[in-house]
């Protein structure tokens, strides 16, 4: 075996986080590679890195392609060379015929005019090789995502592609194109096409890796050879996972109280795909004065599950039962999730969250503005101005005044407008989805702190998460969610990263178990 | 009643700065005024812009029958941009008000010379189709999805049809008396020599009002131990502004007295300032253009705070279609042709966001009124029409340039 691909010392700088160390990596061609590692690894950087989507001289190490130093620019540089992408999220576009979006860039051109026979003709072949039976002339929008991801494929194909890298493939596929997409990397690999695989599935990895490469904080774990016996998902996770948990969190002793919502037989489907499940019978309940996980993978349905229960704000065909204090409720829009006394802090504070143009105190009082207004609906400003600012001190929002816009303030600041505007509409319910996504540590533990404050309130709190640590640092109990469904419920004594994490990774074991 | 426009806390919802207090003298209040700049350069501009045409006209622009003309001829635009401005602050846009205004004026010359109702009725029934069209509109924007530039550039179409069909293609002439006064009358006059005591005491009014509502606000905000802006910048405004009221008032007492159409656009102002800068309603406004699925995720009903802002703008075209026909005298299938360009013009020249979530009815009504005076000023000097329509385009690039080029520099606020 040759190698095809080495990677070397790569160590990649943004402003204030490393977030490539040292990273060394090393593909035999004609292998199936795989690269494992939690939600903000660094895997996806890594790609960016080899693919040119991140410039040579923007990083530091060298990378070898084919034994010759390489210095991409530019995708186009990569994809010369035969290296390319199919990101997570398809850039196919949706009105061009299957062929149209092959050739995109690269069309099929005799003096500047189209040969529509080559182009349709050629792109036929390439849907053979991939095993699409399709048109070549049929719209994308037309045909399923798993279909998509095989065009992405026979695009690449066209492209000569000799290493081929695959961002979370099966992410929104059902297990049907699953399982076909994984027979067609293995028939790829027949014909000494090289790929590399980033997925959270390790079954996936399991059944179609030669090799995996474990990415954690930025730096390169271990390669594991997955011919070498005794490599499976257990010993994956205990690579991905195996950091030490710091105190990085506050003391909290939780007071649990009655029961306050429970979500029961939770089924919602996509908005788009309507016959895809994105949330499968979801079972959830939360008391007051606890804090409750939802740990899941990318791509698990924590947001969708946690959306569709707030108002329908995510999802079609949504079935299911709410229960308030042990009392049936309708919630079918967001002004009877407020009503109900459930908030719900978004994962994306920028698009969903803010409005990034209008200063602190509007955004504070948006949700529950009523309350500031009288009869006539006529808000009484100075009172909003008292209200924002007493947020601003309890939470210690680093800002001069609340008339400063939300947009200039910092990632953690902008959380905690978010948190004071649902707070000020004073729920029962709070679900935090990512509540400290991309925040410093210092502000981590203010959210942190703020989080146990609600639940001494006597306030039922949901955290939505992608770092186990943290949900294993602040929760009373984790729910671990994969594919839709849920498939434990764990208390916090019992909860350990490689425990959760085997929950988070095979649902269909732990279902019948 | 005659400025209400220039309020001290109406110019701007998101300007009520408060930094800390001046901390040396001169430097810091040269600081303060730099924060307030946008507050007040726009309403600088239209005093330059005036004080150009005066010095040019020579002396003709200031002249208390110029000054009542000015007012009346820009009525109905101004009226346009109440409504459109909040269209546009939402994030969406109305092409089709020129339209309305035609279809409006000449169901309001149908009814009163052909079908023979009072002008009242007509007046209200008038009002009521504004309604009717604004919701057609709105539906189709707010609860169908379909964005408002195609919806409305439809009923630009469809309204200018309709005008024509209404009318059945001839032009309706006379008016009655009292319709006709919404459009060119003044308020009965008390004596005709000297100052006009009915405008007089109107102006007066105004004036404490404009005082009462500036001190309320400080109290309010002392009562709530707010900062607020230093009181030297309190007063200089008051005073400029009672200054510019007291200076409006004493022209039009020396002609005709109040203009109606001054009434209503000052009754408009006030109202609709204080919907957009103080009502939950108004705000939500503000919130969806901002963020629209932020607003969506905070229980903001989206989709019917969209239809009423159509079913408002369409009144308000009835309106200004009302006020434009009695005005002119006569209901003409081509009238209105091109209000909605007029309109839009001063919203943005008023520094409304083309993307949304900012603007304020002060700024379009400052803009209107450049735009106003513009054509005032150059129809006196006898620039050409083309001319005209040139430097119209390049005040209108260059305000929203200006306001770019401010954002960019980070001082957005």
């Amino acid at each position: 075996m040759t190698t095809i691909l080495e990677m070397r010392d790569i160590t990649k700088t943004f402003p204030g986080v490393k977030a490539l160390q040292n990273v060394t990596i090393k593909v035999e061609r004609g292998t199936v590679h795989a690269i494992c590692g939690e939600n903000g690894a660094g895997k996806s950087t890594l790609m960016k890195v080899l693919s040119g989507v991140y410039p040579h001289g923007t990083f530091d190490g060298q990378i070898l392609f084919e034994d010759q130093p390489v210095e991409f620019r530019t995708i186009n540089d990569s994809e010369a060379a035969g290296v390319v992408i199919i990101h997570q999220e398809l850039a196919l576009s949706p009105f061009l015929s299957i062929a149209e979006n092959i050739y995109l860039g690269n069309e099929q051109a005799k003096r500047g005019f189209i040969d529509w026979n080559k182009t349709n003709l050629e792109a036929s072949k390439l849907l053979a090789r991939v095993g699409l039976k399709d048109n070549p002339i049929t719209k994308v929008i037309d045909i399923g995502v798993g279909k998509q991801q095989l065009v992405e494929i026979a695009k690449a194909l066209s492209k000569r592609v000799k290493l081929l890298i695959l961002d979370e493939p099966t992410a929104a596929l059902n297990d049907d194109d699953s399982a076909h997409l994984l027979d067609l990397i293995k028939h790829l690999r027949e014909q000494g096409i090289t790929c590399i695989i980033i997925s959270h599935k390790l079954n996936e990895i399991e059944e179609i890796a030669d090799a995996v490469t474990i990415i954690r904080d930025g730096r390169t774990i271990e390669t594991l050879d997955m011919h070498a016996g005794e490599v499976n998902e257990d010993r994956i996770i205990r690579g991905m996972v195996g950091r030490d948990l710091e105190s990085r969190y506050p003391d909290h002793t939780s007071h649990v109280g009655e029961e306050l919502l429970r979500i029961e037989d939770w089924t919602v489907h996509h908005p788009i795909d309507r016959s895809r499940k994105v949330v499968d019978g979801a079972n959830v309940m939360v008391r007051a004065g606890e804090i409750v996980g939802i740990a899941g993978l990318m791509g698990a349905g924590r947001t969708e599950l946690a959306m569709s229960v707030f108002g329908h704000s995510y999802g079609t065909g949504i079935s299911g039962k709410l229960y308030k204090r042990g009392k049936e409720i309708t919630v079918k829009n967001v002004p009877q999730a407020v009503a109900a006394g459930i908030a719900y802090a978004t994962e994306d504070r920028k698009r969903y969250g803010l409005n990034l143009i209008d200063d602190i105190k509007r955004n504070v009082s948006g949700s529950a503005l009523g309350k500031l207004a009288n009869f006539a609906g006529f808000v009484n400003a100075p009172e909003e101005t008292q209200v924002a600012n007493g947020y601003r001190k309890s939470m210690n929002i680093k800002a001069p005044t609340v008339a400063a816009i939300t947009g200039k303030l910092s990632g953690g600041n902008q959380q905690k407008v978010v948190l004071s505007q649902w707070l000020f509409s004073d729920p029962e319910v709070l679900i935090l989805d990512e509540p400290t996504r991309g925040i410093d540590v210092g502000a981590k533990y203010e959210i942190y702190t703020i989080i146990n404050q609600l639940a001494d309130q006597g306030k039922g709190v949901i955290v939505i998460s992608s770092e186990l640590p943290e949900l294993l640092g602040i929760c009373d109990r984790i729910y671990t969610l994969s594919e839709g469904h849920i498939t434990a419920d764990v208390p916090r004594e019992e909860a350990t990263a490689e425990h959760l994490m085997q929950f988070m990774t095979k649902f269909r074991e732990a279902a019948e178990a | 009643m005659t400025d209400t426009k220039k309020r001290p806390e109406g110019m701007s919802p998101q300007t009520i700065d408060v930094r800390e207090p001046a901390a040396n003298g001169a430097a810091a209040a040269f600081r303060y005024l730099t924060g307030q700049f946008r507050q007040i350069g726009l309403f600088l501009a239209l005093i330059v812009i005036v004080a150009f045409f005066q010095i040019t006209t020579g002396g003709i622009t200031l002249q208390p029958d110029n000054v009542s003309n000015i007012i009346i001829q820009n009525s109905y635009i101004l009226i346009l941009a109440v409504g459109m401005v909040m269209v546009i602050i939402a994030g969406h846009i109305d092409l089709s008000v020129g339209s309305v205004v035609a279809f409006v004026g000449a169901v309001s010359g149908v009814l009163m010379t052909r079908v023979g109702l009072p002008f009242w009725l007509a007046i209200i029934l008038c009002l009521v189709l504004g309604a009717i069209i604004g919701a057609w509109q709105g539906f189709w924007v707010a609860y169908f999805g379909i964005p408002a530039f195609i919806v409305t550039l439809a009923g630009m179409l469809i309204f200018r049809g309709a005008a024509f069909i209404a009318l059945g293609n001839q032009q309706i002439s006379p008016f009655p008396d009292p319709f006709r006064a919404i459009g060119s009358g003044f308020l009965p006059t008390l004596g005709d020599s000297g100052y006009e005591p009915i405008t007089v005491i109107i102006g007066l009014l105004a004036i404490v009002s404009i005082v009462a509502t500036g001190l309320r606000g400080r109290l309010t905000r002392k009562k709530y131990a707010l900062e607020d802006e230093p009181i030297w910048w309190f007063s200089l405004k008051l005073v400029a502004m009672i200054g510019l009221v007291l200076l409006v008032t004493l022209l039009l007492a020396s002609y005709n007295g109040t203009p109606v159409v001054l009434i209503i656009l000052g009754v408009l102002v006030v109202v609709y300032t204080a919907v957009m800068g103080r009502t939950v309603f108004g705000r939500h406004i503000y919130a969806i253009g901002g963020n629209l699925a932020a607003a969506t995720l905070s229980g903001v009903k989206t989709k019917r705070v969209t239809f009423l802002i159509f079913v408002n703008m369409g009144v308000l075209a009835a309106l200004a279609g009302m006020v434009f026909t009695a005005g002119l005298n006569l209901a003409s299938p081509s009238a209105g042709n091109g209000f909605e360009l007029d309109a839009i013009s001063a919203v943005f020249i008023g520094g409304a966001a083309v993307t949304g979530g900012i603007g304020t009815i002060p700024g379009a009504i400052i803009g209107g009124l450049i735009i106003g005076v513009l054509n005032n000023g150059m129809s006196i000097l006898g620039i050409g029409i083309e001319y005209q329509q040139l430097v119209k385009g390049l005040v209108l690039l260059a305000a929203v340039a200006f306001d770019f080029y401010n954002k960019r520099r980070g001082g957005s606020r």
